[in-house]
């Protein structure tokens, strides 16, 4: 999930702090760094799926990158009238929704098989997404090591008890502005926090630090130029799309993990696939398809419909849609409110092998919704 | 002293490829490169101990299959985040059709 920065959550039972009690608790039973469940797969086959291929992603990006460049012309000639409107919004979600997509599968490596397409796509896109590239390359990779698991995963996107008001901001874009531009100013100084240390190797710091202070600087940029052209419409380009764009992340990503069970290690109970749109798929790189991309973070984004195929028989089943998710998921996150504990039990099928309990009995989660 | 293991046989390993091996409590990855040159290093990634054998194997790269970490198995060198530490690697040879590792 792509998520807000852990430090912008407020306090509840769980300590979410990658420095705490939960953290240590989490080294010192095993949770931390654990072995994690995978549905057996050939080796040939297992081999065939993480094939890498330019082609996909090379189609891909030229479409994104024309559209971006036809939404951004149809926005700046209309600029001053409302007709401008239609292409801001689709501008704006290919920026700031899209972009996060760009920026997972170019960060794990998979989306080209040319590893400078990766690299260049993953820079563009971690700044549309107001994210230091280097530190979220670490926090990402820590969020695959323990998914989920209280006091060490970087990117839970809603703790618990969860905070409603804030998930609902999360849509507008506006904790990005509150949060994730401060961040990136506070390490453009000079100063990384405690989370970070934790997740970003010494030896990396002073990259994460160089990346964030070019961030800053094209933003300052953005700036200097609004205010030269005394106009808003630069600062509607860069920058402003994560206020009025962020939504459909949002809509998609906040399904990957909510209401869903913490301390758990494996994927197929903490972690949901959801069928959507092809529009939808399109903009989100078929992350949709997120317990298989957390089990195998191999396979390229391209390749996840073929593997959902293949394992399906031992995942829970997927939901039908975004809208059956957020019904299934409401009341959880409700029930969370009052009791921060309760979370939705995923069902393994019949033809599934079944998780491995003892891990489960070490967190002892007190009550599950079935 | 060295001592030179039977790892497995030679067309165990696919053509780029890799394969797990065990030994006396350590774990070893054996690759097969796309010139059909054999290969060795530690089993482990060398970020968060991921077994390497179940990664990805293009031309000289292993890719570990958690975390996307590159490493040249030729030479253990780690390319790039998340991989900091090189991969330690160890001598290989080829007789009867067998892969012999020596470890040190």
């Amino acid at each position: 999930m792509s998520a807000v920065d852990v430090d912008s959550f407020g306090k509840s039972g769980r300590d979410y702090s990658l420095v705490g009690e939960s953290s240590r608790r989490a080294i010192e039973t095993g949770l931390a760094s654990a072995e994690w469940y995978h549905t057996d797969i050939p080796r040939k086959t297992m081999k065939e799926l993480m094939q890498r291929s330019d082609g996909p992603a090379i189609r891909d990006t030229v479409i994104w990158i024309a559209l971006i460049l036809g939404s951004a012309a149809g926005a700046i000639y209309f600029w001053g009238t409302w007709w401008c409107v239609p292409f801001f919004a689709v501008y704006g979600v290919l920026y700031a929704s899209s972009s996060d997509s760009r920026w997972h599968e170019c960060g794990h490596g998979t989306a080209f098989k040319t590893r400078w397409m990766n690299d260049v796509v993953y820079q563009i896109a971690s700044f549309m997404q107001m994210r230091n590239p280097v530190q979220w390359r670490w926090s990402h990779a820590r969020h695959h090591t323990d998914t989920i698991i209280v006091g060490r995963d970087a990117e839970i996107a809603v703790m618990r008890p969860p905070d409603l008001l804030r998930a609902a901001l999360s849509f507008t874009g506006v904790l990005d502005f509150y949060y994730l531009l401060p961040t990136l100013f506070r390490q453009a100084g000079g100063r990384l926090s405690e989370d970070e240390k934790n997740y970003i190797p010494e030896m990396e710091r002073q990259k994460a630090i160089t990346a964030a202070r070019w961030q800053v600087a094209i933003y300052a940029a953005t700036a200097a130029l609004a205010l030269y052209t005394w106009s808003f419409l630069p600062l509607m380009l860069i920058g402003g799309p994560r206020l009025y764009g962020t939504w459909h992340m949002v809509l998609t990503g906040l399904l990957q993990h909510i209401g869903l069970a913490d301390n758990v290690t494996d994927h197929r109970l903490n972690t949901r696939t959801v069928y959507m749109n092809p529009i939808s798929r399109w903009i989100y790189w078929n992350m949709n398809y997120h317990v298989e991309h957390h089990m195998f973070p191999m396979v390229p984004y391209h390749a996840l419909p073929r593997l959902h195929e293949l394992i399906k028989h031992d995942l829970p089943a997927p939901n039908p849609s975004m809208w059956h998710a957020y019904k299934e998921v409401w009341p959880v996150v409700l029930r969370q409110l009052r009791y921060e504990d309760f979370y939705l039990k995923r069902e393994l099928p019949a033809s599934a092998k079944p998780y491995k309990e003892e891990f489960h009995n070490i967190t002892v989660p007190a009550a599950a919704a079935e | 002293m060295t001592d030179w293991i039977e790892a497995c046989a030679a067309d165990d390993v696919d053509e780029e490829d890799v394969i797990r091996f065990d030994h006396e409590g350590r774990t070893f990855a054996i690759y097969r490169s796309p010139d059909d040159e054999y290969f060795a290093t530690d089993g482990l990634c060398t970020h968060e101990k991921v077994h390497l054998a179940d990664g990805l194997v293009m031309d000289d790269i292993i890719e570990c299959p958690k975390h996307n970490g590159r490493f040249n198995y030729k030479t253990g060198a780690a390319k790039g985040a998340p991989v900091c530490v090189n991969l330690k690697t160890y001598p290989v040879k080829v007789e009867a059709g067998m892969v012999m590792i020596q470890l040190s």
